[in-house]
């Protein structure tokens, strides 16, 4: 009893409820009993506490209570994710309940077919076995097939140049193409498929073989010239690095590739081609290599055979002066080069789309 | 009155759990806060608690000497939401987008400290009231946190005098400090 008192007394003097007099004994005593002192300074921190536990308490009761006023007068209302779906929205939030779930349900549906698989009786092994040798029937056929394509091969001598074939493409809307030379040296009769498959018969306006560039100019009456050409060719150098595509008939179909720049000179430091990194076979020759902006930077004319990824592509500038010396030696040609490129900007697809059908494939009759 | 008077005045009354006050700022701040939450992967629930602490930090703060806010209610709160919000999202590692509303925001992290230590306090507070049972538990809140007097609490438990909810009283409210005191020295 003594003891509820004396707590009855703490209080009353740290809430400040005694009077003068009151006050006086009790804090002579607090000074004379160490123990009471300690008391007092313990119960004054608890309350303290228990004040703030109260007023945190007391408020958190009054949010409560303002939360619910509000919600049933409808000036806070719920509040459905804005700017996504439901779908989106719950998506985000189970995510990683789903992912739990959906590997818990391939853990189990491993283990089920692996329990099938341990427990079922064993298949008929005749049957494995017929299907076996099928494979294996069907492993022959494929063999042959491989064998026939390599005696293909062996007819076409490795290192033999190809004739054939190979790319060019319009520089002027007119009907003017531009290919590697190589391409199309001694030929008697040149013809130029697009890539829908219709041939026009074509003449050499120009070769130069230093350069490796020749002009090819369509000379048929099917041919309908396009208003203008989607890519421009460029006279500016190209930089390191710089991602490039090509598009060109290593086949008997258009095929596109792409890779980039790799050194700004070409074979032992040749300052007239670029060293690229693109994947190009015979057939690719005289072919146009662009940037991303759809301006051509150079024409496709060699690979390294001694290295494997190393191609070589004229740069464009040539061109213009290629073009500068047929106009000295002949002025009945009128080349307008196209200098602008409607294609920047676009995706790839796009720009793919518009280029092709001014990309021919070089077909050469020798003599 | 200008906004600014308004908001002090508004403050005031937060600092004295004024319900007008409480329910003012409730209604202009909760819609904002909401979709913050929501538009960030949280739920109503997350909202209506981010949003609670983020005023009980405003009170606490509001009920300091120096009392001082630099920037609008507003302003503070969505601040604190925010912080308390990016926090709680990282604790649960859900933490994919970044929380952003163009929203104006202002520093609160060393009001963030506080009131976590404040926080922890209550916390330990209340898991020592938790752990006493009943009646002690509402017999002391009764006294402590209605500051209802002792023969008020009499009637309302049925204690037949005020001394015997005193003896009571007393014993409850030794074991809640045993229960607190051995807490707190755990937790420093």
């Amino acid at each position: 009893m003594d003891q509820i008192l004396l707590l009855e007394a703490v209080e009353r003097y740290l809430r400040g409820e005694m009077n003068d007099e009151e006050k006086r004994v009790f804090e002579d005593m607090r000074k004379s009993n160490p123990e009471l002192d300690q008391m007092v300074v313990e119960h004054h921190f608890f309350l303290e506490e228990m004040d703030r536990y109260g007023e945190i308490k007391r408020f958190k009761a009054n949010l409560y209570d303002t939360h619910h006023t509000l919600q049933e007068i409808g000036d806070i209302k719920e509040l459905n994710p804005a700017g996504q779906g439901k779908i989106a929205y719950l998506w985000n939030r189970y995510r990683r309940v789903v992912a739990v779930a959906a590997s818990i349900a391939g853990i189990t549906a491993l283990l089920i077919s692996g329990l099938t698989v341990a427990f079922s009786p064993k298949a008929p092994i005749r049957d494995i076995e017929e299907l076996r040798r099928k494979v294996t029937f069907l492993e022959k056929k494929t063999n042959n097939q491989s064998a026939q394509i390599n005696d293909v091969r062996k007819k076409i001598e490795p290192g033999t140049p190809i004739k054939f074939g190979g790319t060019s493409f319009l520089v002027d809307s007119k009907g003017y193409l531009v290919t590697s030379a190589h391409v199309v040296q001694d030929a008697s009769k040149i013809f130029v498929q697009n890539n829908k498959g219709a041939d026009f018969r074509a003449t050499i306006v120009y070769t130069d073989l230093e350069k490796d560039l020749a002009i090819l100019r369509i000379e048929d009456q099917d041919f309908k010239s396009p208003a203008s050409l989607p890519y421009s060719i460029g006279r500016s150098t190209t930089d390191i690095a710089e991602p490039i595509f090509t598009l060109g008939y290593p086949k008997d179909e258009i095929v596109y590739g792409e890779g980039y720049l790799s050194a700004k000179t070409g074979l032992k430091g040749d300052t007239m081609a670029y060293q690229i990194s693109i994947s190009a076979n015979p057939g690719n020759s005289g072919g146009p290599v662009l940037n991303k902006n759809g301006e051509v930077i150079g024409i496709l004319n060699a690979r390294q055979t001694t290295a494997d990824g190393v191609v070589f592509a004229i740069k464009s500038k040539n061109i213009f002066r290629v073009v500068d010396e047929l106009k000295k030696k002949d002025s009945s040609q009128h080349i307008k080069i196209s200098t602008n490129s409607a294609l920047k900007g676009m995706d790839r697809v796009q720009q793919v789309k518009k280029i092709e059908d001014c990309i021919y494939m070089v077909k050469v009759v020798l003599n | 009155m200008s906004t600014l008077e308004k908001e002090k005045e508004l403050l005031k009354g937060l600092a004295n759990n004024n319900k007008d006050a409480i329910e003012a700022i409730y209604r202009d701040n909760y819609n904002l806060i909401q979709s913050l939450i929501v538009n960030n992967n949280g739920t109503e629930d997350d909202a209506r608690d981010i949003f609670q602490e983020a005023l009980i930090v405003l009170y606490e703060k509001s009920k300091t000497d120096t009392f001082e806010l630099n920037c609008q209610i507003r302003t503070y709160l969505y601040s604190v939401s925010r912080r308390l919000w990016l926090k709680k999202l990282q604790y649960a590692r859900r933490f994919e987008s970044q929380v952003e509303l163009l929203e104006e925001t202002v520093p609160v992290e060393e009001d963030l400290d506080v009131h976590n230590k404040l926080n922890q306090q209550y916390g330990i507070m209340r898991s020592a009231m938790g752990k006493i049972g009943e009646p002690c538990k509402s017999l002391l809140e009764a006294f402590y946190v209605h500051h209802k007097n002792m023969i008020e609490i009499a009637s309302f438990f049925g204690y037949t005098n005020a001394d015997n909810a005193k003896n009571q009283k007393y014993k409850c409210l030794m074991r809640l400090k045993k229960l607190f005191f051995a807490q707190y020295k755990n937790g420093n």
